[in-house]
């Protein structure tokens, strides 16, 4: 097969970016997209040009590493799927396909298709987590946590924090990133401790970040690769006024 | 220098606790004090890190991604191992203890070993307290399965998930650290030197991977949890950012490299389908609890599996292995696909897989019993081979997944280096020859967790330290010498790309380093590699800017290093001139052809000491004794 690519290439925060068309030769059906890239890159740093930077590691749909627009779907076309498990056999031979970074203004462009997603590490450190330090834990059965409960905090838990869901919200909102974790703690009873505090730290850490409100528009679902469902946002808003109306402390 | 383990005395159940007694203390308002350097946040990096900022330390915390949370270990699947007997199975710390002597091969060290089964309870503790949503039964019990052939049920699961839920989990309390100030987080960032002052570890030259620059950080330790090199091998299960650049660095600057031949290869991967293929995919171990494993009998089989029928079908390891069948070990199932598929049985286009074949388990159990125990990796198996694995068998075939050798440590997890504590797959500590499926979450939890607070601070308080600035001339020496590597890989200026380098070596090491070794093949990898290392230098391409986000450069870098560390890596399988767990030497095989373990000869650690690039390092033994365990010879028939 043959590819025809328009990509962003940018070379630094700052520099002004434009598209730039390559040709994709001799694509095979079953290389992941990320190796068809990677066929391009090769003949570019052959021919001593700089290779277009783009961001992964696993390669299997785990680490949230990658992650770019694929002709303006976050991730490409298949559901549920990030671009590393993308697979060339979905494309047609001689179709275009336009590749952007991320576009959001918390998730500045670094180079190309890559982008600073650091954003997502302060909204964790405001309290994605239970405060809890390394020594006194009571026995793994002390509590007790229904298996519903486990497997809902598990599909939240589930998000890989790629960024796809902000770069489809016409809002640039990280709802969906922030509520899920705010939703795994809130199922579990190890989160309830702090179950307030969280979600009104986390929600405005959010905000400080630059990250839009959520209106409701489900593109962030639609794109999730680990299809992450809205009520993950419906519950982080309960929480949210529960917490403004209840909180003392 | 001799090796001195400093494993503690006294009876082995008592050892820890015993040394966690005699060691020294650092007093809680001076551990603000000391400043102590990271590198890596997979398992073992994260939780040492967070452990470290709790109790009070200055910690820097490095990585190569962008988001610490996205180390390798985020892609664990199957789950974790714990000594908790929670279903009354006769699971104990002796029987964990145990297990992995003898799954190792009787080549690790036993006080290590009983240690990790000891801590294994408590990480399931933290874990839970952390908020990680483990497997639950109805009751609200935390549920257990059985994994790798083990005969009691003491694996600890989140889906197919586990590694990132318990690298979430150790994230997570490192932010919390973040939060507080104890820990500063510095993501983007790849180790390309440790420095040493007066003989200490005392610090690392960094490049700044979005900016180019490099940046130099002092401390009082540093920190290794870089994790295994399997990717020197190309393709492997491992991330594509997995390297040995930090490990192979340290070892340059006096760090012994043990057993660097004793490396995992998993049975059941999807198999190489053409050659821009970047990595392998893992199937879980779990498929070969219902999957039965089968070539053609005869060589040249052109039908399409479903007309092949029973008479013609080689079930081999049923056949082989009449009591563990199927759930043979790992170094077991993956050498015998090699066997056969080198007798020309093997299947699909390329010869190089076998099939694993669920028809009788969805005859017996039903499909909707198999959809709900296998559905997610059937679906996996699906998007990348376009194949239906409920109608066709699977093709698999082994790849490299872990490596049990790494950087030489003492009980302490300190290196021969004073201050350079390893920890996590980055060390070769407690798996011996080969690693039972859901130990290495379990290691790296407790190195990080349990281990490193306590012996950290004894090295703390038992060592002088005098102030070091990073405008010592150490540094200044160690930057000048990074700087001239980036600079002569930009200057080459060649026409072969680094990746067409790596996939060369990757294939030497396969073909000749790999399921099986021999004399002959070892010293065809010898004769290679050193010519594949020229090769690199004369002709790498590297365009693009040094000052900049470069991600080849980062690569072209990363292949430097397995071109040196490679040749380490062969010398150690030529010396070991015996067969033990994941190191089979043709030449050592029983009448029947199973592995031949060398007790008499073998039964040491072989650390290596780095004497220059291409020159033959020199070997220190640590030997091994076993007064718990009685070495036995594995027999799975
Ligand atoms: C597909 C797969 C499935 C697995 N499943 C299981 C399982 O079910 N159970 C089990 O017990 N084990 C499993 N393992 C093994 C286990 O995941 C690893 O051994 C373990 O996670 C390693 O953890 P670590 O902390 O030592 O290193 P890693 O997680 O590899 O982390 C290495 C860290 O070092 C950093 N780093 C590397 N080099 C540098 C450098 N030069 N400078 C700065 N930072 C650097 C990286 O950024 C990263 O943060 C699996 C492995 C694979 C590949
Ligand atoms: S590279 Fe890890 S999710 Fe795509």
């Amino acid at each position: 097969m043959r590819i025809f690519l328009k990509v962003w290439r940018q070379a630094s925060p700052d520099a002004q970016g434009r598209f730039v068309d390559y040709t994709a030769e001799d694509v095979s059906p079953d290389m992941s997209f990320l190796e068809m890239l990677d066929v391009v890159n090769e003949r570019l740093i052959m021919q001593g040009e700089d290779p277009i930077a783009f961001d992964s590691d696993c390669r299997e749909g785990i680490c949230g590493t990658c992650g770019f627009m694929v002709s303006g779907i976050a991730h490409g076309p298949d559901p549920g799927t990030t671009v590393c498990q993308l697979h060339m056999r979905r494309f047609k031979d001689g179709m275009r396909l336009t590749l952007e970074p991320w576009r959001a203004r918390a998730f500045q462009v670094l180079k190309d298709l890559v982008v600073d997603r650091s954003a997502f590490d302060r909204i964790i450190q405001a309290g994605g987590y239970t405060s809890v330090n390394v020594g006194g834990a009571p026995d793994g059965n002390a509590v007790l946590v229904g298996k519903t409960a486990s497997d809902k905090a598990m599909d939240s838990a589930a998000c890989i924090g790629c960024g796809a869901c902000v770069a489809a919200c016409k809002n640039a909102s990280a709802a969906l990133f922030t509520s899920a974790k705010i939703s795994q703690m809130a199922l579990l009873p190890q989160g309830q401790v702090e179950r307030f505090q969280r979600v009104v730290k986390m929600v405005d850490r959010h905000d400080e970040e630059g990250f839009g409100s959520c209106s409701n528009e489900g593109e962030c679902e639609a794109v999730c690769p680990k299809e992450i469902p809205i009520t993950n946002i419906a519950r982080m808003n309960r929480e949210y006024f529960r917490a403004l109306l209840f909180s003392r402390d | 220098m001799t090796l001195d383990s400093n494993v503690p005395g006294g009876p082995l159940a008592e050892k820890w606790d015993r040394h966690r007694f005699e060691s020294k203390l650092v007093n809680p308002a001076n551990r603000r004090r000391y400043t102590i350097i990271v590198v890596g946040t997979g398992l073992a990096g994260a939780s040492a890190a967070s452990s470290l900022g709790e109790l009070g330390y200055n910690v820097l915390s490095f990585c190569i991604q962008d988001s610490p949370r996205r180390a390798h270990s985020i892609a664990a699947q199957g789950g974790i191992n714990a000594a908790k007997n929670y279903q009354n199975d006769g699971d104990s710390i002796h029987r964990l203890f145990y297990d992995t002597v003898k799954g190792g091969d009787y080549r690790s060290r036993e006080a290590n070993v009983y240690r990790l089964a000891q801590l294994s309870v408590n990480i399931i503790d933290q874990c839970v307290a952390q908020g990680v949503p483990f497997a639950r039964e109805y009751g609200g019990m935390l549920d257990n399965r059985s994994f790798g052939g083990a005969q009691v049920s003491r694996t600890f699961y989140a889906r197919g998930q586990t590694g990132q839920q318990l690298l979430l989990g150790a994230y997570q309390s490192l932010m919390r650290q973040v939060e507080k100030g104890t820990v500063r987080s510095l993501p983007n960032r790849e180790m390309l030197d440790l420095v040493l002052v007066n003989g200490q570890a005392r610090g690392v030259i960094i490049r700044n991977l979005i900016t180019g620059e490099l940046e130099r950080y002092a401390a009082d330790a540093v920190l290794l949890c870089t994790g295994g090199y399997g990717t020197a091998y190309y393709l492997s299960t491992n991330a594509v950012g997995s390297n040995v650049t930090a490990s192979w660095r340290a070892h340059k600057r006096g760090a012994y490299f043990a057993n660097p031949c004793f490396t995992q290869i998993h049975p059941t991967c999807i198999p190489v389908s053409g050659s821009a293929q970047s990595k392998l995919t893992l199937m879980s171990e779990s498929l070969r609890n219902d999957g039965r494993v089968w070539v053609p009998k005869n060589p040249g089989e052109r039908r399409p599996p479903q007309q092949i029928p029973e008479e013609d079908r080689d079930y081999y390891l049923e056949r082989r292995y009449p009591s563990f069948g199927n759930l043979v070990p790992r170094d077991v199932a993956s050498r015998n696909a090699k066997a056969v598929c080198d007798e020309g049985r093997g299947v699909g286009e390329s010869g190089l897989a076998v099939y694993l074949d669920f028809a009788d388990a969805i005859k017996r159990l039903g499909l909707e019993v198999i959809r709900g125990r296998y559905g997610n990796l059937f679906d996996m198996y699906t998007k990348i081979t376009d194949e239906d694995p409920y109608r066709l068998p699977m093709r698999i075939y082994p790849a490299i997944h872990y490596t049990m050798g790494g950087l030489w440590v003492d009980y302490n997890l300190m290196s021969t280096i004073p201050g350079l504590h390893v920890l996590g797959e980055a060390n070769f500590s407690d798996h011996g020859a080969n690693r039972l499926g859901a130990s290495a979450l379990m290691q790296g939890l407790a190195d990080g967790y349990f281990v490193i607070p306590y012996t950290l601070a004894h090295y703390l308080a038992g060592s002088t330290l005098p102030a070091v600035s990073v405008d010592h001339e150490a540094f200044r020496e160690a930057e000048a010498g990074v700087q001239g590597q980036i600079d002569r890989l930009l200057a080459v200026k060649g026409s072969r790309t680094p990746r067409q380098l790596h996939r060369e070596l990757g294939q030497v090491l396969w073909d000749n380093v790999g399921m099986a070794r021999s004399e002959a093949s070892l010293r065809t990898a010898l004769a290679r590699i050193p010519q594949l290392r020229e090769e690199f230098w004369q002709n790498v391409s590297v365009p693009g800017p040094k000052n900049n986000l470069n991600k080849n450069l980062e690569y072209a870098g990363r292949v430097a290093d397995y071109l040196e560390f490679a040749e380490v890596l062969t010398l150690d399988a030529l010396h070991r001139t015996e067969s033990c767990g994941g190191h089979f030497r043709d030449e050592s095989q029983t009448p029947d052809g199973e592995a031949q373990r060398d007790d008499e000869n073998f039964s040491y650690v072989a650390a290596w000491e780095f004497q220059g690039v291409g020159k033959a390092p020199a070997l220190h033994k640590e030997p091994l004794t076993f007064e718990y365990v009685k070495p036995t010879q594995r027999s799975y028939k």
